[in-house]
């Protein structure tokens, strides 16, 4: 690599974190007012609605407050871990979105600046963090780290409450990770290689996965809200019994990064469900945004915004979805979310790895081409095995059930 | 490894970060400790025993069982991405493998290990 390609990488690398930092953080707050505007909305109530219009700055005012409050550490807790435990979830969670592909390329440059100089960049630049080869495996290991911020934050608080919030929060998100991990396998099997940027560009060329491996994505959505502790599994803070689970000694900004940590992954989690099922910056229906960049246009430009704005369009939908599903479901026990976890979603999600490779050994043998007809036929795959799934485990509880109580009614 | 680059770039830069704004609520905020205050938390009550007490083996057992689990499918994740050139063969090989892990599975169930009461 000559020094004007180190430049080139160097400079566009710190542009992409600045911004996707950035663009995180507020994020976050738009997702804390949505969730807080939102549950208003769902229960007939206004809602934070004073400070800035709509309410829009009291997260704004709720941060700066926590920077001046006071700090109260238990005096048996460890102090060391007390204080590395909030920045270990904060770091993993914010580490998460390295790999997520964000929008098209841009073009490959060649330019002088003033005070950096010549600097050049060969290929098309990829608009991710850090274009990894080993994409998915990073986002499996990153994603465990999380639970260790929760482990040694119930665990250093010294506190009763903290300490079993701890204890839950760790089992239920090892124990669902196996599941979001096994479900993953299908996509690895279709897409056939492990960076995002490849498993959308398959995804472009067929159809969404969300077609060819409908089952994947339910297990992987039920999966990551045991991930990101969200209702109805939110058994880490439980607050009905635990008062807040594993942050219920900490205070002020350590709290805040807590809290911060939680909605970056909810976030993250959004935007992998919009990149591994629902074809990432993709424009549904056209092929005009898979052209490959290769001069400063203003066509090309615009590509990279449209697509960029469908990918944080689709992640916002994905984010909307998790705070519908916190008011509509009510909580788990215990004992009913290992269940879920062990016998429910884990045979399911090792039988449909068998299913889908047949079904993809089928079709290679048939000698079909990777189109939108590949796409669709394991859609009709699919059909029949989520509609085996939803009416088997329902037993005619919630969707016959509600018919017959409406006739019932009426 | 230029890849790697960026993604240090971007640990550092979190990391610098979490370290600012921890220090930033030290700096600004104030504080008055009281052995009151620094007491563990249980709902106004003076704490009664030790937090490091015995707490349910189940937990022990979901550890382990994830880590036979996880390792399962770490072996799953690269048949998958050579699955169209292993062809028939990858399909069988898996198969005996789910097969033996659904074995596994069924004995867990049925010896009890996946109960909660």
């Amino acid at each position: 690599m000559t020094p004007e390609e180190l430049k080139g990488l160097l400079l566009v690398s710190s542009i992409k974190i600045g911004v996707v930092f950035a663009v995180i953080m507020i994020g976050v707050i738009m997702i804390i007012w949505v969730e807080r505007r939102g549950s208003a909305l769902l229960q007939d109530r206004l809602g934070p609605n004073r400070v800035g219009p709509l309410g829009l700055l009291q997260n704004v005012a709720d941060g700066l407050k926590n920077f001046t409050k006071e700090e109260v550490m238990p005096l048996q807790a460890d102090p060391v871990i007390f204080v590395m435990a909030p920045m270990m979830s904060f770091v993993a969670a914010m580490l998460l979105f390295a790999v997520v592909p964000f929008a098209a390329p841009l073009p490959p440059f060649d330019v002088t600046l003033p005070l950096i100089g010549h600097v050049v960049h060969e290929g098309p630049v990829a608009m991710v963090i850090a274009n990894l080869p080993v994409g998915f495996l990073f986002i499996l290991a990153v994603s465990s780290i999380a639970v260790y911020g929760i482990v040694l934050a119930g665990w250093s608080s010294n506190s009763k409450y903290a300490f079993l919030g701890a204890l839950r929060a760790s089992a239920q998100m090892i124990s669902y990770e196996i599941p979001l991990a096994m479900s993953l396998v299908v996509v690895l099997l279709l897409a056939g290689n492990v960076p995002l940027g490849d498993i959308i560009a398959f995804q472009q060329q067929t159809t969404w996965f969300v077609f060819a491996a409908t089952l994947s994505w339910l297990l992987f959505h039920v999966a990551t809200f045991a991930e990101t502790n969200r209702m109805p599994f939110d058994l880490a803070e439980a607050e009905a019994e635990l008062v807040a689970g594993f942050h219920t000694e900490y205070s002020s900004m350590k709290f805040a990064m807590f809290f911060i940590a939680e909605y970056t992954g909810l976030i993250t989690m959004s935007a992998l469900i919009a990149t591994l099922f629902f074809g990432g910056w993709d424009i549904p229906f056209t092929t005009w945004d898979e052209q490959e960049a290769t001069n400063w246009s203003f066509g090309t430009l615009f590509r990279v915004g449209m697509t960029n704005l469908f990918f944080i369009g689709k992640t916002f939908f994905f984010a909307w979805v998790y705070i519908w599903v916190r008011w509509t479901v009510p909580r788990f026990r215990f004992d009913q979310v290992m269940h879920l976890g062990w016998k429910i979603l884990l045979p399911i999600s090792l039988g449909y790895i068998v299913v889908m490779a047949s079904a993809v050994l089928v079709l290679e043998r048939l000698g079909m081409v990777h189109d939108w007809k590949y796409g669709m036929a394991l859609f009709a795959v699919n059909v029949p095995l989520v509609a085996l799934c939803v009416f088997g485990l329902d037993r005619d509880r919630l969707l016959l059930g509600a018919r017959l109580r409406s006739q019932a009614e009426t | 490894m230029r890849e790697y680059i960026p993604l240090l770039m971007l640990m550092g830069f979190i990391v610098f970060n979490a370290i600012v704004m921890v220090a930033l609520s030290q700096i600004l905020s104030t504080r008055r400790r009281t052995a009151v205050k620094g007491a563990p938390y249980e709902s106004g009550m003076p704490a009664l025993g030790g937090t490091r007490a015995r707490f349910s083996v189940k937990f022990y057992l979901v550890a382990m069982l994830f880590i036979v689990f996880d390792i399962e499918m770490v072996f799953m994740i690269p048949w998958a991405v050579e699955f169209r050139q292993l062809g028939l063969f990858g399909l069988v090989e898996m198969g005996i493998f789910i097969l033996i892990l659904g074995v596994g599975l069924v004995y867990l169930w049925k010896r009890g290990a996946l109960e909660w009461d």
